[in-house]
């Protein structure tokens, strides 16, 4: 069978069909992180660092223990450690010297809310009674929370076992800036002799959160043999359980983990946070243990994204041409490293084809919670930096923004700085698309200003494990090792009805626990249609030859001469209309009593993964005496590659724009003076409410990825990469002045506004 | 660990009671949707709660001679649907109705917005606006004040050990009144108010105006009656030097703090321009009624 064409007919692929876990979500009945209680459980509460920065000089947990209810009570002391890991660096650092301190402090507490003990106690209110009994006393130590101050000589140094890596004058200090990574190519100043304009400008990003609505919660419980069974919301309970195997010194069999359904993740449970800890305790106790964060503490302890600062500088000739390029980012990674330098330095300028090009990106320690991925990690801000910077360039030089970046279009056969190289993409179409839209061209009113930005992101592949099963009546259960967070579940069911030919009523999607399946890898990195996809697709194919042979068998012919139709076995010669066609159902039926039953599995490595390009058209309006900031049209224009699913496809481009916006104009991380988090809720943290977004517009480009079956491209993150470069944009254009520093709140906006008045008079 | 207990009385003499005996730890409970916050935050560990939700006093809205009085336990979505008040208080009714969600509107009282004592309570500037006034049971019996003496600092009243609010009065109100309530937001819900104006006017035949009161919220420890205010609006029409005026004056009676929900700078300038946008809200209503 082949890969994709654009001209098939596909019964399903494309279409709007009912979303399978719809029923169970809107009564209520999805299971989610906290919803599981298992008769005997404890509850545990984290004992958290009320300061940024500080030794811990000693913990006395006999208080603690003595009360009433308390079962067990742990520290660092409790928690496996282990060594720095050495080079060479994988582009995700999962370093468990770093994760064990990470889990619970060590030496020092890193930020505030870093957790420094646990409670496991008959009910969560002695539970947290006991924290209060905790004694843990402090050396309040200097504390740093820009990542360019930070790494400066002289400041507060976080790990002192961290020297920078790749420093040729192998360093004697250590230093919060881990390392840098660059890509480069050409003659920077040869590209900048042949610029007419060139532009510099400084841009600043705060750290965003995920903002997943379902705190993080566990449950994990263990046995008398050492085994343990593990209940989170994760978006990968096979990593999951890797991390927790590798952390705790146990064997991988010993820990199974079931994933339950999942309120939102956006890279945000990547990684473990309260499962050691919940482990730990089962262990030390021998009952189950129950760990749920409140909102606070995922604001004060789990990740959010970088923050960052970044120098830029772009030349480019009279007819638009872009001569040469720079860029230095500070990316904060938060208390450890591991911020997406690498991905940054890959997105920065990859949709353009720059002669002359070099980014450098550096990681660096704050006094801040470790960053985790969030939803195309290090790409929106790099492009809140370059796309600025193109649209200033576009606007001095008087061309049409999408003109601009039509005339320095990479296409098929074109790198990006990290060496990805473009197969089939849709950049041009998806430019083209914008340009013809209703939108490009509609009338703005007075205070009003359009924004435009382009993304660009190269999804994964990977490891994914998929086992599907005919049962005896004609239906068939998909079980993949991917949560469902944006709609797996319907495209895995398309995908298998499609193939089989069969009703999607008939095919129930299911996410099985690691003890069921094959390795698979997160739900991230717009990977899980892709590469989870793809192993479905294989899956039931080995269902349809098994079937096939089975037809074969009972017609007495060559399973050669058997093909697969509409769902049914069908014998491929003429002359031989004697023979009935056998339906899936009718082989399903037969198979128990032919030879066993039918199955069908596929455990693959997907490479060949497709770049995507997402563009945003976005409409302001900007109250002039306030600053208020009204989003009035929004259209994303993306190259998806095939939409197995249109709605969760426009789903997930509406998401991501909504995410942008707030990133944008309000979200931020707001510390006092001692570096203590002063907006841990949704209620200061403002991440934008339903009325706070006009309806956003999708426009599906297709042109598939020829490397997969169905043709598909990731789709989950570009949409949120050129976002808030989109809305920047518009308030830019709506004001008549640049602007450099998410977010645009109203105060900065405002006093921008004012300070325009005051040059004009 | 103390123990929380939960009683619900019928009556005023019985809600003092259980107040008076339960001590500083003894809490009023309305809607509970800035106690139970509150509680969960671990922010206050109260013994006694006292529910008042059963006493019917709190519960009615009643139209007296010469004012209107609002239980203390009627909810935003009460006040909301009350055809009646909201014509003859659109203001109050407005600010109100913008407290929290669909979901909190169900339960939060006007009470508990005024109890609460939060500098950026939304009803309270439209409630001094209108010359409400609060009526109070307490061991001593019943005494009401005016709402600007109600709050004395963030989260703090001028309630004495074993008071509660019974309810609200609000003035009859005659021809040619109007009022409006505005805040600002950095979203469009779910927030809470970087600055709130509370404008309430009426006007002479001739369309000056007769009477006027504004008060802000959220740009001092407690909401402000703007005294200027009245003395730059009555006897003149809203034109641009009157607005002028009155910006400045909203301006200049901000004493606001830099924080987590705005700046010090931003604040004082956005009192003014609310205060001239509700003022002109307040004008037109009251030159239709
Ligand atoms: C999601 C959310 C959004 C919100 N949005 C807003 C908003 O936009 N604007 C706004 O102003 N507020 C907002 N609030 C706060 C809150 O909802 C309001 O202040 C509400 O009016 C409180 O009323 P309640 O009946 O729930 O008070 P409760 O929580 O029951 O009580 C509040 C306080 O007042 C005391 N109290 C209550 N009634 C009396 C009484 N009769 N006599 C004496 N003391 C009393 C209580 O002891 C307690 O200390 C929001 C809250 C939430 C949870």
């Amino acid at each position: 069978m082949s890969n994709d064409q654009s001209t098939t007919n596909y019964r399903w692929v494309g279409k709007r069909t009912p979303r399978p876990d719809g029923v169970d979500k809107v009564t209520g009945r999805a299971r989610y992180g906290d919803d599981m209680s298992v008769p005997g459980m404890l509850h545990c509460k984290i004992l958290r660092s009320p300061h940024a920065h500080a030794r811990i000089v000693s913990i006395d947990l006999s208080k603690a223990k003595a009360l009433k209810g308390v079962k067990a009570v742990l520290t660092c002391a409790e928690i496996p450690d282990h060594p720095l890991s050495e080079p060479p660096y994988a582009p995700i650092i999962n370093d468990m010297h770093d994760i064990s301190r990470n889990v619970m402090a060590r030496e020092k507490v890193l930020y505030d809310g870093h957790a420094v003990a646990a409670v496991a106690a008959t009910s969560e209110r002695i539970a947290r009674a006991a924290l209060k009994l905790i004694d843990v006393e402090y050396e309040v130590l200097p504390h740093v929370l820009d990542p360019l101050e930070a790494a400066q000589p002289g400041a507060p140094i976080l790990n002192e076992d961290q020297f920078t890596f790749g420093d040729e004058t192998e360093p004697k200090v250590p230093s919060n800036l881990f390392r840098s990574i660059t890509g480069k190519r050409g003659d920077l100043e040869a590209g900048f002799a042949e610029a007419d304009l060139i532009i510099e400008r400084e841009f600043i990003s705060e750290p965003v959160h995920q903002g997943y609505i379902e705190p993080l919660a566990c449950i994990a419980t263990t046995s008398e043999d050492g085994c343990v069974e593990l209940w989170t919301t994760t978006q990968g309970h096979f990593v999951i359980r890797a991390l927790c195997a590798k952390l705790l010194n146990m064997e991988l069999a010993k820990i199974r983990v079931t994933a339950s359904e999942i309120g939102g993740g956006f890279g945000g449970k990547n990684t473990i946070y309260g499962e050691p800890v919940a482990i730990r305790l089962s262990q030390m106790t021998g009952r189950p243990v129950r760990m749920v964060m409140t909102r606070t503490e995922v604001f004060r302890a789990s990740g959010p994204t970088v923050g960052s600062r970044s120098k830029i500088k772009m030349g480019a000739k009279k007819d638009g041409t872009i001569t040469a390029a720079e860029v230095d980012t500070w990316y904060q990674a938060g208390a450890f490293k591991g911020a997406p330098v690498g991905r940054a330095v890959e997105t920065y300028f990859s949709s353009y084809k720059i002669a002359n090009v070099r980014a450098t990106c550096y990681d660096v320690c704050v006094n801040r919670p470790k960053v985790a991925a969030y939803r195309a990690p290090g790409a929106p801000m790099a492009a809140f930096a370059a796309e600025g910077a193109i649209n200033e360039l576009a606007d001095r030089l008087g061309i049409d923004p999408i003109d601009f970046r039509l005339k320095n279009a990479v296409g098929e056969g074109d790198e990006s700085l990290m060496g990805s190289k473009y197969g089939q993409i849709g950049l041009v179409e998806v430019l083209e698309k914008v340009k013809s839209h209703p939108h490009y061209a509609a009338p703005l009113g007075p205070n009003q200003g359009r924004g435009f930005a382009l993304g660009y992101w190269m999804h994964g592949g990977g490891l994914s494990s998929v086992s599907a099963h005919l049962l005896d009546d004609g239906t068939v259960t998909v079980a993949t090792g991917n949560p469902d967070i944006g709609g797996s579940r319907s495209s895995m069911r398309v995908m298998a009805a499609e193939e089989l030919g069969i009703d999607i009523e008939l095919i129930k999607p299911i996410v099985a626990d690691t003890g069921s399946m094959g390795y698979s890898h997160l739900t991230a990195g717009s990977r899980t249609t892709f590469a989870t996809g793809w192993a479905v697709v294989n899956a039931v194919r080995e269902i349809i030859d098994k079937l096939r042979a089975l037809a074969a068998k009972k017609w007495g012919i060559s399973v050669d001469d058997v093909i697969w139709e509409s769902g049914q076995a069908v014998p491929k010669k003429a002359g031989q209309d004697r023979i009935k066609p056998l339906s899936l159902k009718e082989l399903a039926g037969m198979a128990t009593k032919m030879g066993g039953a039918i199955a069908g599995h596929s455990e693959i490595n997907a490479g060949g993964v497709g770049a995507a390009f997402s563009a945003q058209l976005v409409d302001v309006e900007v109250d002039p005496e306030t600053g208020f900031v009204t989003p009035t049209r929004y259209t994303v224009v993306q190259d998806v590659g095939r939409a197995i699913s249109p709605d969760y496809v426009e789903g997930q481009m509406q998401g991501g724009a909504v995410q942008g916006i707030g990133w944008a104009l309000n979200e931020a991380y707001i510390y006092d003076a001692e570096g203590r988090l002063q907006n841990t809720g949704f209620l200061d943290y403002r991440m934008p409410v339903a009325s706070d977004v006009p309806m956003i517009d999708t426009v599906l480009v297709e042109v598939p990825n020829p490397n997969h079956p169905y043709g598909v491209r990731g789709v989950g993150e570009p949409c949120l990469v050129p976002a808030p470069a989109a809305v920047a944009n518009a308030v830019e254009n709506a004001i008549g002045r640049t602007m450099s520093w998410l977010p645009l709140s109203p105060p900065k906006i405002l006093q921008a506004i004012e300070e325009l008045k005051l040059a004009a008079e | 660990m103390a123990e929380l207990k939960y009683e619900s009385p019928q009556t005023t003499e019985a809600a003092v009671a259980l107040l008076a005996a339960g001590g500083p730890t003894a809490r009023v409970f309305a809607g509970g949707t800035d106690l139970m916050v509150q509680m969960h935050e671990e922010m206050i560990e109260p013994t006694l709660l006292v529910d008042i939700k059963r006493i019917s006093e709190t519960r009615q809205i009643t139209f007296e001679d010469d004012y209107v009085r609002i239980g203390a336990a009627v909810t935003g979505a009460e006040l909301g649907e009350h055809a009646e008040l909201k014509a003859m208080w659109p203001g109050v009714v407005e600010a109100v109705e913008l407290i929290g969600s669909y979901q909190v509107q169900g339960r939060a009282t006007i009470g508990g917005n005024l109890c609460n004592a939060s500098p950026a309570a939304d009803s309270v500037p439209a409630l001094i606006a209108a010359a409400a006034r609060v009526v109070i049971a307490g061991p001593g019996g019943v005494r009401d004040i005016p709402v600007e003496d109600m709050p004395v600092g963030p989260g703090r009243t001028s309630l004495a050990a074993g008071e509660f609010v019974t309810s609200l009065l609000l003035p009859k109100r005659a021809e040619r009144a109007g009022d409006a309530y505005l805040r600002f937001i950095p979203r469009t819900e779910m927030d809470i108010a970087v600055v709130g104006v509370g404008v309430s006017v009426t006007l002479n035949p001739d369309g000056t105006c007769a009477t006027a009161r504004m008060a802000l919220g959220a740009v001092a420890p407690t909401a402000r009656l703007v005294k200027a205010a009245s003395d730059i609006l009555v006897g003149n029409k809203l034109d641009h030097a009157v607005l002028e005026a009155l910006a400045e004056a909203a301006s200049d009676a901000c004493s606001p703090i830099d924080d987590k929900r705005g700046t010090i700078v931003f604040r004082t300038k956005v009192a003014g321009v609310l205060a001239c946008r509700a003022a002109a809200i307040a004008w037109q209503r009251a030159e239709k009624n």
